[in-house]
């Protein structure tokens, strides 16, 4: 069996450390690698072998769990899917943007955790079922009608990579508008109303003005910049039968 | 061990330099100044046609004028630049879905170009162009 091929990788990390720093400081590692690893890997190496007092999140190591955001050479990446082969030269490792930093890698999630609970992501059934009466039936295109939004793995790289959400922290910001759109549009549901009262306001989706960077860094292609437009038809579509339409409902 | 989170200043003014995309993306908003100029422009022609031939033909004279032409064609590619970065996003705020599938976004895109094909020629045979 050929022998991995193995890398001498050059970090650049950015340290904080709440009792002692009053600002972030960039400490430079350099770490023996191999070349199939990921920027994780080559973090984990550092921690074990060269210093064990710097600190990150991870959890699954292949993309699915979303707790090893960070930003690699200034973007939004799971650090778990950032693989050392497409990086040159030194690697620059820093917290996620637009989170506040609670220790080196690790940023504090309230806010986005606080805006997630607030757009009701779970199904809120439109009529109440016994357990004896059985399942919620779908059909396989009602299922499509949804499906790609539901792959959200609520990383926040899609936070970190949104300009308005940084410049304006009450938007409730990408994954959580799509998620509440994803729930608007399971066939099951019947929580739409409550959910607009949320989204379909200045901080919700009319705080988005569709700079699209959510989608190109989201690692599950779920298009949460899709979703804002389309929650954003929906609701002037809402605007109009209410004000247009005879009969319409205040 | 207490908690003391860094929140790390931003740049109201300078952020969209930091990356391409937000670069690609001011370029797109920056076009609506140029629409707002042609639209002004409209509105100030039709205030010269209300005032007279005479004024009318002085605003057209102004427009066939060098620097007319100029802005003219200025207006134009920003234009062009604001219908085509818009059309092409179109698939994502109106996905078609047909029973499992979705429609490939071309058709959307091609949809909107061919709308927009038919209206120029439209304008231009009002126009007496052909």
């Amino acid at each position: 069996m050929t022998p991995l091929k193995q890398r001498l990788v050059q970090l650049e990390v950015l340290r904080y450390d709440p009792e002692k720093d009053k600002a972030p400081r960039y400490q430079n590692y350099e770490v023996m690698c191999n070349e199939e690893w990921v920027v994780l890997d080559a973090l984990t190496a550092v921690k074990e072998s060269i210093d064990p007092t710097l600190n990150f999140r991870w959890s699954c190591h292949m993309a699915v769990c979303g707790s090893c955001g960070m930003m690699v050479n200034g973007e939004p990446k799971l650090s778990c899917h950032a693989f050392l082969r497409d990086y040159q030269g030194v690697i620059r490792v820093e917290p996620l943007a637009n989170f506040p930093i609670e220790r080196d890698l690790v940023t504090v999630a309230d806010d986005f955790i606080d805006k997630l609970k607030r757009v009701k992501p779970y199904l809120i059934p439109k009529e109440k079922k016994t357990i004896e009466q059985g399942e919620f039936k779908q059909t396989p295109a009602q299922l499509m009608k949804y499906r790609q939004f539901s792959m959200c793995i609520n990383c926040m790289l899609c936070y970190a990579a949104c300009p308005e959400y940084s410049l304006q922290p009450k938007f409730i910001g990408p994954a959580a508008i799509t998620l509440a759109h994803r729930y608007n549009l399971d066939s099951r549901d019947g929580g739409r109303d409550e959910r607009q009262e949320v989204i379909a306001t200045n901080e919700g989706v009319w705080e988005c003005s569709f700079v699209g960077a959510c989608s190109e860094v989201c690692p599950k292609a779920v298009d949460p910049a899709g979703a804002l437009q389309q929650v954003k038809v929906a609701s002037t579509l809402d605007w109009f039968k209410e004000h247009l339409l005879p009969g319409g409902k205040k | 061990m207490s908690r003391n989170p860094y929140v790390r200043p931003v740049s109201k003014t300078g952020w969209w330099l930091k990356q391409p995309r937000y670069m690609r993306y001011m370029s797109r908003e920056v076009t609506c100044i140029f629409i707002g100029a042609l639209a002004m422009l409209m509105l100030w022609g039709l205030k010269r046609l209300s005032e007279g031939p005479a004024a009318y033909e002085t605003f057209l004279a102004s427009l066939r004028s060098p620097p007319g032409v100029l802005m003219l064609l200025l207006i134009l590619a920003f234009s062009v630049h604001n219908a085509t970065s818009w059309f092409n996003v179109t698939p994502k705020a109106m996905p078609v879905q047909i029973g499992e599938e979705f429609l490939a976004g071309k058709y959307i895109v091609g949809a909107h170009y061919a709308v927009w094909l038919l209206a120029s020629l439209v304008v231009l045979l009002m126009a007496g162009v052909f």
